[in-house]
Formats: C-alpha cells, sequence, structure tokens
C-alpha cells in the first residue's frame, strides 16, 4: 500500500496508542480516541491533522512507520530498500511463547516484514537514506535483521554520499536473539563510525521510547540528536532503575526535555515542525554532498 | 577444604565433604569401625565430583561466573602481565573504580589494558560498584583506547561484569551515550583488540570493552543479551526461571562458540577457575600471547577491515533470493 493511504486507512487498524474510547453506537469504531497524555476524548480527524500530537495537550502519540515516514519525507520520495529481509529464529528461542510464532504475529498486526523500515528518500528536497523503527514490532528490539537494515543504511548512505536520517523508536536489543541481537549493537556502531569518518552527516531522531541496546548504540552516534517531546530516552528501563536504587524516580526521568537539560541531546523539536528542522539541519550539513 | 561460599547445585556435595571432615576429626585410632566409612563416603564423594561438574547446565555455569572466589580482573594483572601502570580518569568527571585501565606487559609485549573489576571483598566492592560501571568508567576506557590507538599498543580486555549499572546519575551523565562511544571507538582502533570474558558478560555493560579481533571465553564464563532473572521477570514475571532462561538465551562459552562468536574456550579446572587459579592464568596467558602474536603481523588497515568484516557477518536472518 502507498504511504499516502496509509493514514487513510488507520481506522481499520488497531492501535493502541490513543486508545480507542467506547464510541457512540452510531459511530465507527476508532473515530473517536482518547488522549493518553490529558484522557481528553478527541476527534481521530483532529488527531491526525495535528500528526498525532494532542492540540490540547501536546502529547505526542506514537506513529507506525509508514505514518512516520508519510510525515517526514517528501512526498512520493521514498524507495524502499530491503523490503524482503527477515527474522529467522536462529536459537530456536521458546520460553513461554515461541519467538518464531512472534514474529509471525508482528508481521501480520503491522503489515511489516520487520521493526524497521529503510530506503532512499528527500527531505525538503535533499537526498537521504533514511530509516524508521516501529515499536509495534515486537518492541521494535535490534535483532539481526533490524541490525543488518540499519548497517545497510549506514553503507549505503556512505557509499552514495547522502546523509542518514534515522528514527528511532526500540526497547533495546532483541533477546530472542540472544548474542546475535547485543553484537548488532557492536556491528552498527562500527558502521556508524564509518559513516561517521568519511564525513557524512546523520541525524538521529529519538522517539517514544528508545532505550537499552538501541541507545545505547547507533541511535546516540548521530552528529545531530533530536528528541521528540515526551520522549522516553534512556539506557535502563525506569522499572529496573526503581528496583535498583530502591526509591523513586525524579519527575520526568529519561524524558527528552531531562535528556536536553543534562546535555544529552541537541534538541526537543515539536513533530509539526520536525521535518523543517530536519531540512534545514540538512542544508547546514550537507551543503557539500 | 576451606571452602567459603558454596554454589546451590553443589550443595549436595559440600554437605557429604562436610560429613567427611567431621569423621575424619575423630581419631581413627581410637575408631578403627570409622576407616571403613570414611572410605566409603570419599568414594561417593569422588563419583559426585565427577558427575556434578561433568555436564553443567547454562545456570550452573552462571553461578560459577560469579562465585566470590572466581579469579577476577585484579588477579589476572597480577599474575600474568608485569609493570603494570594504572591509569585513571574520564577527565570529565571523575574516576570509576569499576573500570581497570592501563598499560602492562606480557611477556616482553606492551600493551593497554581494560577489566570490568569486581571488588575481593565488601569495602572494594562498594568502592568498584560490584563491578558495574558508571559513565566515568565507560569513558575512561574509550579514553585510553584512543591513546592505545595512537600509541600503537594492543589492547587486552578483561569482561566481569553483570552490566552497565542502572542508576539515576548513571542516566543522567549519558550511561548509553558513553556505552555507544566505546562500541564506536572501539570498533576503529589500528591496533589488535583480544577480549577475554573471565567471568560475567553482562549485557551492553560488558559489549562496550567487549568485541575485537578475537574473544577467548574462559569454559565457564558466560556473556549474555540480558541477565538471566530479567529475561525470566520478562517473559514469565518470575525472576526464579533463570534458570530455564540461562538455557534459552545460549549465553555460554560454549554456544559463542557455535553461534561463531568466540575463538577460543579455555578450559577450568573442575568446579571452576577458583579451584585452581594459576592452572587458568598460565593458559590465558599462552592463548592470549599467542592471538597477539599472530595479529600484530597484520598491517593496521588490514586489521579494521577484518574486525569491522568479523562483526559485518554477525546475524543470522532469511534474505530472499534476488
Amino acid at each position: 500500500m502507498p504511504i499516502s493511504d496509509w493514514f487513510k486507512a488507520r481506522e481499520q487498524r488497531h492501535y493502541t496508542t490513543p486508545t480507542q474510547t467506547a464510541a457512540p453506537s452510531d459511530v465507527p469504531d476508532g473515530v473517536w480516541v482518547r488522549c493518553e497524555g490529558c484522557k481528553r476524548t478527541l476527534y481521530m480527524g483532529d488527531l491526525e491533522r495535528e500528526l498525532m500530537v494532542c492540540p490540547t495537550c501536546g502529547r505526542h502519540h506514537d506513529l507506525s512507520a509508514p505514518e512516520r515516514l508519510a510525515i517526514l519525507v517528501d512526498s512520493d520520495s521514498f524507495d524502499e530498500t530491503d523490503a524482503g529481509l527477515r527474522s529467522a529464529d536462529p536459537l530456536g528461542f521458546t520460553s513461554g511463547k515461541r519467538y518464531a510464532d512472534q514474529i509471525v504475529t508482528a508481521e501480520e498486526r503491522t503489515g511489516l516484514a520487520e521493526a524497521i523500515v529503510t530506503g532512499r528518500a528527500a527531505i525538503g528536497g535533499h537526498r537521504v537514506v533514511v530509516g524508521v523503527m516501529d515499536f509495534r514490532f515486537i518492541g521494535a528490539s535490534m535483532g539481526s535483521v533490524v541490525g543488518e537494515k540499519v548497517t545497510r543504511a549506514f553503507e549505503m548512505a556512505l557509499s552514495e554520499r547522502h546523509p542518514l536520517v534515522l528514527v528511532t523508536a526500540s526497547g533495546g536489543a532483541r533477546m530472542q536473539e540472544g548474542m546475535l541481537s547485543l553484537m548488532q549493537m557492536a556491528k552498527t556502531s562500527a558502521a556508524a563510525a564509518r559513516l561517521s569518518r568519511a564525513g557524512v552527516p546523520f541525524i538521529s531522531i529519538l522517539t517514544n521510547p528508545t532505550m537499552g541496546g538501541v541507545t545505547a548504540s547507533f541511535a546516540t552516534l548521530g552528529d545531530i540528536l533530536i528528541a521528540e517531546p515526551g520522549a522516553l530516552i534512556g539506557f535502563a528501563g525506569p522499572r529496573v532503575v526503581e528496583q535498583t536504587i530502591r526509591t523513586g524516580l525524579p519527575k520526568g526521568f529519561q524524558t527528552a526535555e531531562f535528556l536536553l537539560e543534562h546535555g544529552m541531546v541537541d534538541m526537543v523539536v515539536d513533530r509539526r515542525e520536525l521535518k523543517d528542522r530536519v531540512a534545514s539541519l540538512l542544508g547546514y550539513l550537507a551543503e557539500g554532498e | 577444604m576451606a571452602r567459603r561460599f558454596v554454589m546451590e547445585f553443589e550443595r549436595p556435595l559440600a554437605e557429604l565433604e562436610e560429613k567427611l571432615a567431621a569423621l575424619k576429626r575423630i581419631h581413627v585410632a581410637e575408631e578403627p569401625e570409622l576407616a571403613a566409612e570414611i572410605e566409603e563416603l570419599e568414594t561417593e564423594i569422588g563419583r559426585l565430583h565427577e558427575t556434578l561438574y561433568a555436564a553443567l547446565a547454562p545456570w550452573e555455569r552462571v553461578q560459577i561466573a560469579r562465585h566470590p572466589e572466581r579469579p577476577k580482573t585484579d588477579d589476572y594483572l597480577a599474575a600474568i602481565f608485569t609493570d603494570v601502570v594504572e591509569l585513571h580518569g574520564d577527565r570529565f568527571a571523575g574516576d570509576d573504580e569499576a573500570m581497570f585501565a592501563g598499560l602492562a606487559t606480557l611477556n616482553d609485549r606492551r600493551v593497554a589494558v581494560l577489566g570490568h573489576r569486581k571488588g575481593r571483598n565488601t569495602n572494594e566492592n562498594i568502592r568498584r560498584n560490584f563491578g558495574s560501571p558508571h559513565p566515568e568508567g565507560f569513558r575512561k576506557a574509550e579514553r585510553i583506547m584512543r591513546l592505545a590507538d595512537r600509541a600503537g599498543l594492543p589492547i587486552v580486555t578483561f569482561l566481569d561484569t553483570a552490566g552497565a549499572y542502572p542508576g539515576i546519575e548513571a542516566e543522567e551523565r549519558g550511561q548509553a551515550i558513553a556505552i555507544a562511544e566505546c562500541l564506536a571507538t572501539l570498533s576503529g582502533v589500528r591496533v589488535p583488540v583480544v577480549v577475554v570474558g573471565i567471568g560475567e558478560g553482562g549485557s551492553g555493560g560488558a559489549l562496550a570493552i567487549g568485541f575485537g579481533d578475537r574473544l577467548i571465553m574462559l569454559e565457564n564464563a558466560y556473556y549474555s543479551v540480558i541477565s538471566p532473572e530479567m529475561c525470566a521477570t520478562i517473559l514469565h514475571k518470575d525472576a526464579r526461571r533463570a534458570p530455564e532462561a540461562s538455557a534459552c538465551l545460549h549465553l555460554t562459552a560454549e554456544d559463542l562458540v557455535h553461534l561463531g562468536l568466540a575463538d577460543t574456550v579455555v578450559s577450568e579446572p573442575r568446579g571452576g577457575a577458583h579451584r585452581d587459579p594459576s592452572l587458568v592464568f598460565g593458559e590465558v596467558a599462552v592463548v592470549v600471547a599467542t592471538a597477539l602474536d599472530e595479529l600484530c603481523g597484520i598491517p593496521a588497515a588490514g586489521l579494521v577491515e577484518a574486525r569491522y568484516h568479523r562483526l559485518r557477518a554477525i546475524g543470522q536472518m532469511a534474505e530472499p533470493q534476488e
């Protein structure tokens, strides 16, 4: 399905956030949703016009990869690469659920082959290589395929000398692929380092949530780090930190704003201004490319 | 036998050994009928020794890897290196004692050494945060990687951490970024990198100094994407199912060889490295020296290229034929 149809088709799909409210009986399902931030009931059409940012409280609701691409890249500019790369189950991982089944369920649920979509595109007229993660696919955790597609995106940006723009959202390394997943952190970081040494720009956009092995590898190796408002970004999950220190967490801990305050990201950018900001940065960084 | 710490799975053996020790305290000359009983007990202990350690389950190896008396980075530094010079501080905020960084000589080869550092007692462990580094530890390690690169010193690392510390300050000071910088730098250093898994290889905190041109694993060391307890908690909301999770994660030295990630496994004395550390030190010294001999002949550019391809090949997936 073309990217432009994704918004139109939203009503037919299942979403976890924002939550669908019990609609009046004469209104089709999914027209009214509850904002996860201010708990107000919103008309889906209004929310979509604001790129899934609550017009009342500014809450940035999660986007699927196709939705993200639709609002980030120039229309009709996206050309997907490595679309057929799919996860195997190298360890035969079964503990409770079978990993092989989880993959199938995620594919069916999202219509995607894996937790990241990569390709060539243009942003504000600048040629870029782009990659967008989709949290609905097993928490967009990084296993062999995500690591491979991210690495190929770095390599494509390097060989074509086009800037790389990645939009991250991930629970971290995918435990169902064990050490093969952990090593994707090193693999992607090595590819990021090569791109950096070659002087090709890399803009990393951290969205809700970006945690664990993804934050601790390629996601934070960008020349510019942009975070979306309110996004949870960190290494250890908040519950793990809470259990370790055995006290409450400070307000706003691990949010985009917390990271900005501690000097860990360049900027926090409202989604409705994101594309223009990225285009502007590309103008500065990609001048010679 | 003056063992102070008994692992869960060793308990039946420890009980028999205690009983034997108690019997031996009685003078056999006074109670001649005890001699037969002692002999019988000794045979049983011998038999149990063999069966207990013959085919260790992954979870049992994890326990051995965490054994408080297991040889640590400091012990390897003292046993196999000479002229050890410790280097302190990250040049930003502090010096993290959970991470050793320094220069040392192995036989007559000068190298840089990095290693997670657990303590030998409670005081040391508190200072060293039980071997779990903060960002300062990773930034110190990254600084020494760059120094080694400039000075042309091969890097030898020792892995022994439950993981990077998950605390508020660690997050505030950029734990994730500090690890990511280590990964980026280590991937590109123009000197050989030899990694030795000596105990725990806990996730990103281990990986920060945990990949290179050779990965040598001690037989009972483990290396894992997530701790077995955390994995069990996520899957079953029950950390007590860690033994099952350990098997699923394929985290043992042998598993890593099968996955194509580890090059060499150093065997340990029956029951674990703590039973006879000198044996293990000798073996590790030989294996590391051999790896360095092999790698030091390779030109820098080839080394970096080979390391990239080594990483590049990691991953198993289904790719449609074009």
